[in-house]
């Protein structure tokens, strides 16, 4: 492989398994693994119930406006003349849930947090993949100089363990946001996206089907947009799903620190697990319960769905 | 051999000279510089202009820069923003408590990890297994800063089993040799001390190693279900080889591959889950200084140190992990 043996030792590994694993699903390509794989998922359990987690995580963030009893950020008198220092408002009529600390209804807040999950989820995933794919196709389809500058700096990213790599982007900008929460998540899987992309274009370098495009006097860039960037997708989808799991996580994981969003009306679950349900744990418990069972089952969901997709497309397990 | 260590430690200080490049350029480029978000904005442009002076950013960034790698190299980080100490003397402060805490979050993972996967690949498809590999996806699904809070409230408040928070109990007159209280408690015969710094350390060691936990044992499975498929393990058992030397010689030796390389690369795990838990536990180590420095103001002298400090202990550790291979398997040391 060109380009490698540079300056990192750092997780030599985790690149050498990012590197296997493209290989591994690139070397398959073409469409009928694709169906094939489809086929192997929907005989899978753990993928059938990964994907109905999803789903119902979807349902909930999609139509929270129907589920949800009230509105999210609006304070009830009957909840906040009970609130004290030491009991929260369990369960009454017109709030499933009870109270938050500030007199909200959480079940409201819980079925809202979807929706804001998903948001910040999602946009973390997508930013990651968008500027990983950029730079992994760019240095997987120029080479050279390109190719071992844009694998060097993601050496020294992957030199730092990735919630470590988060907090320091975050701290080093001044002032959290609900983006910097985002970015920073999304920056940690950038080199993760980058070095699976550019492995996918290098092993389909030499593949027939490029060669035979090649031969056939198809421009550079059509084989690289058309041919190569497409049967380099499915290796990157499995990636970002599992991605999903990790920036769920990372987002609670900041926000505990108190390097999370500081808009106190904002309903996601890291959010609330990570600031009130932590804060408030001897006081009301469910405050923590809720958000993350909620966040465990979704991330279950999401891992499930991810390594199910991942066996299926791995070739060694072709029948 | 000797040619392939040093190899690889001239990568390690092209990696954290690039990383400490990049985390330079990045602090001065921020809007303000370091120095408003040392003072925030109220500050008086007389107590700007000074700290601009201390801190030496009135000269071109290239002097800067130099002078910053210089410091660096001797291993002088400056002083700390909030306390005033040299930065070097709070980080080996907080060195042992958060080292002590990962050995023995390590020391947990492998030791319950390596037998569970082994023991699951071995009753595959039955009950133990299903539960192992379901217990694992929870494992690495959980948040755990918020295991920390649960095992807290269970085996703290609910029943009395174990201290809350810290490393030792407050005024129990131990003398402190490395910093490592166990060890320190062995050193100087205060055998109780010893205990006591063990019972604090079973909650935060438990919860660090969750997510480590989880990931060698499902590694151990997976490897070990495939060697069990490999032509030499039925070679082995054809030949009429005793079960336990099979199991030993063969089926394990091989299949702990890869579940070394997995430990290596959860040392980055551990690194970050301290931070999140030594906060839930009152810690005192360098997670508690990174939150500390982050929250409290950004104290970048400190906060740059401990950068370059996890990216070493990272690559280092990952590095020894890759010798250790040469030593384990001989197909490597051919290469």
């Amino acid at each position: 492989m060109s380009g490698t043996g540079g300056i990192s030792t750092l997780a030599d590994h985790k690149r050498r398994r990012i590197d296997e694993l493209t290989a591994r699903t690139a070397e398959a390509g073409g469409v009928s693994l694709i169906r094939e794989a489809g086929r192997r998922l929907l005989r899978n359990p753990a993928a059938i119930v990964g994907a109905a987690i999803i789903l119902l995580f979807l349902v909930i963030a999609v139509f929270a406006p129907l589920v949800a009893p009230h509105d999210p950020v609006q304070r009830f008198p009957e909840l906040t003349k009970e609130l004290t220092v030491d009991s929260i408002p369990g369960a009454t009529a017109g709030h499933p849930l009870g109270s938050d600390p500030l007199g909200r209804d959480f079940a409201s807040r819980m079925t809202y947090g979807a929706r804001q999950t998903l948001f910040v989820g999602v946009l973390a995933t997508l930013i990651g993949l968008l500027l990983g794919v950029l730079l992994g196709a760019i240095a997987g389809a120029v080479g050279g100089w390109v190719d071992v500058l844009i694998m060097r700096i993601t050496d020294v990213m992957l030199a730092l363990p990735s919630l470590l790599l988060a907090i320091t982007l975050v701290a080093l900008a001044s002032r959290s946001t609900q983006w910097t929460v985002i970015i920073a998540v999304a920056v940690v899987n950038v080199p993760i996206f980058a070095r699976l992309l550019r492995g996918s274009m290098l092993a389909q370098r030499e593949s027939d089907h490029v060669l035979a495009a090649r031969a056939l006097g198809v421009k550079r860039k059509d084989i690289v947009l058309r041919h190569m960037l497409p049967n380099s997708l499915t290796a990157v989808i499995v990636q970002a799903t599992l991605t999903f799991a990790v920036a769920i996580l990372d987002a609670a994981a900041l926000s505990f620190l108190g390097l999370g969003d500081p808009d106190i009306n904002r309903a996601e679950w890291g959010l609330m697990l990570g600031v009130d349900g932590v804060r408030y744990f001897e006081v009301r418990p469910e405050l923590a319960y809720f958000p993350a069972c909620a966040i465990i089952l979704v991330a279950l969901g999401f891992t499930l769905l991810g390594e199910s997709m991942r066996e299926a497309l791995d070739p060694k397990n072709r029948r | 051999m000797v040619r392939v260590i040093a190899r690889r430690l001239i990568q390690l200080v092209v990696t954290l000279i690039a990383l400490m490049t990049l985390v330079f350029f990045w602090l001065r480029s921020l809007p303000g510089g370091p120095v408003d978000a040392l003072l925030g904005e109220r500050a008086t442009p007389q107590t700007r202009e000074l700290l601009i002076r201390a801190l030496g950013y009135d000269q071109p960034i290239w002097v800067q820069y130099g002078r910053f790698l210089k410091n660096v190299v001797t291993g002088n980080f400056g002083n700390s923003i909030r306390t005033g100490e040299p930065v070097t003397d709070v980080i080996s402060r907080s060195f042992p408590a958060t080292i002590e805490l990962a050995i023995a979050a390590i020391i947990i993972a492998i030791g319950l990890g390596i037998p569970l996967g082994y023991l699951a690949a071995r009753h595959r498809g039955r009950l133990l297994d299903n539960a192992t590999i379901i217990v694992t996806l929870v494992g690495i699904s959980i948040p755990i800063f918020f295991l920390g809070y649960l095992l807290k409230d269970w085996l703290t408040q609910d029943v009395h089993v174990f201290p809350p928070s810290g490393r030792i109990t407050t005024g129990l007159g131990n003398t402190d040799v490395t910093g490592f209280f166990v060890l320190d408690g062995l050193l100087t015969r205060e055998l109780d001390a010893s205990a006591d710094a063990l019972w604090h350390l079973v909650l935060p060691a438990f919860t660090l190693a969750t997510i480590p936990l989880a990931i060698i044992i499902r590694i151990t499975r997976a490897s070990v279900l495939d060697v069990l498929d490999e032509d030499y393990i039925r070679t082995a058992d054809a030949k009429g080889l005793r079960n336990a030397t099979v199991r030993k010689r063969h089926v394990l030796r091989n299949a702990l591959l890869p579940v070394v390389t997995t430990i290596g690369l959860q040392t980055g795990a551990l690194l970050a889950g301290a931070v999140l838990t030594e906060k839930v536990y009152n810690w005192g180590g360098l997670g508690t200084l990174i939150t500390d420095s982050i929250s409290g103001g950004r104290d970048y002298p400190v906060l740059q140190a401990l950068i370059l400090l996890a990216a070493v202990v990272f690559i280092v550790v990952n590095l020894l992990v890759d010798l250790s291979y040469a030593i384990i398997d001989p197909r490597v040391r051919v290469q």
